[in-house]
């Protein structure tokens, strides 16, 4: 395991939150377009989600990039697994991928 | 100073010979592109890893120098 105290901080986000995103900005403040790209998605399926703004946090901001070698914030996680960032959640979303995703890790999604 | 699309495609073929590769200045500012990417390279692999695939292409620049690159990824059709 690795002992990088920011990945160690990241792995507990990440477990514990079935839905997890990193963003920049909130939920209810996206500060960018992509965040907030992505907050919609879940919200157009009914997802309870977690996040974190890594704007408030530069340690997480960078650490995260390693962590799932993706260079670009939002990045989403379902149980654990990375999924991707705006493009590829938005492109699963339009495909109806998304939502069988979750609904196959057992997680509440309304009919889009 | 953002990189111009020619540039982005010229990286993307060296590191994926035979890419298709077709970019679009979504806002014409030279900061906002969307690719089409389109290799033979993408076969068997999941969309994360084929984005990840052209971001190494990239080399580092993919969230810094270039701040929005939107990517569509393809496999071409078995001839």
């Amino acid at each position: 395991m690795s002992e990088n105290p920011v990945h160690e901080r990241i792995k507990g986000e990440i477990d514990g939150n079935q839905v997890m995103l990193f963003m920049k900005g909130s939920p209810v403040f996206p500060q960018c377009g992509f965040s907030a790209a992505v907050v919609q998605v879940l919200n157009a399926l009914g997802v309870k989600f977690g996040s974190v703004d890594v704007l408030t946090d530069p340690e997480i901001r960078q650490g995260i990039k390693e962590f799932s070698e993706w260079p670009t914030i939002p990045q989403l996680y379902v149980k654990g697994e990375f999924v991707g960032g705006c493009d590829i959640v938005r492109e699963m979303f339009e495909t109806g991928e998304l939502s069988e995703l979750l609904s196959t890790r057992g997680i509440d999604v309304r009919a889009a | 100073m953002p990189m111009a699309a020619i540039d982005i495609e010229q990286m993307i073929k060296e590191h994926l010979p035979g890419a298709d590769v077709k970019i679009e200045d979504l806002r014409g500012d030279g900061d906002h592109y969307l690719a089409h990417v389109r290799s033979a390279f993408f076969k068997g692999k999941t969309r994360v890893q084929q984005h990840q695939m052209v971001y190494e292409a990239l080399k580092g620049r993919m969230g810094g120098e270039l701040h929005a690159l939107a990517l569509q990824t393809s496999v071409p059709a078995e001839e």
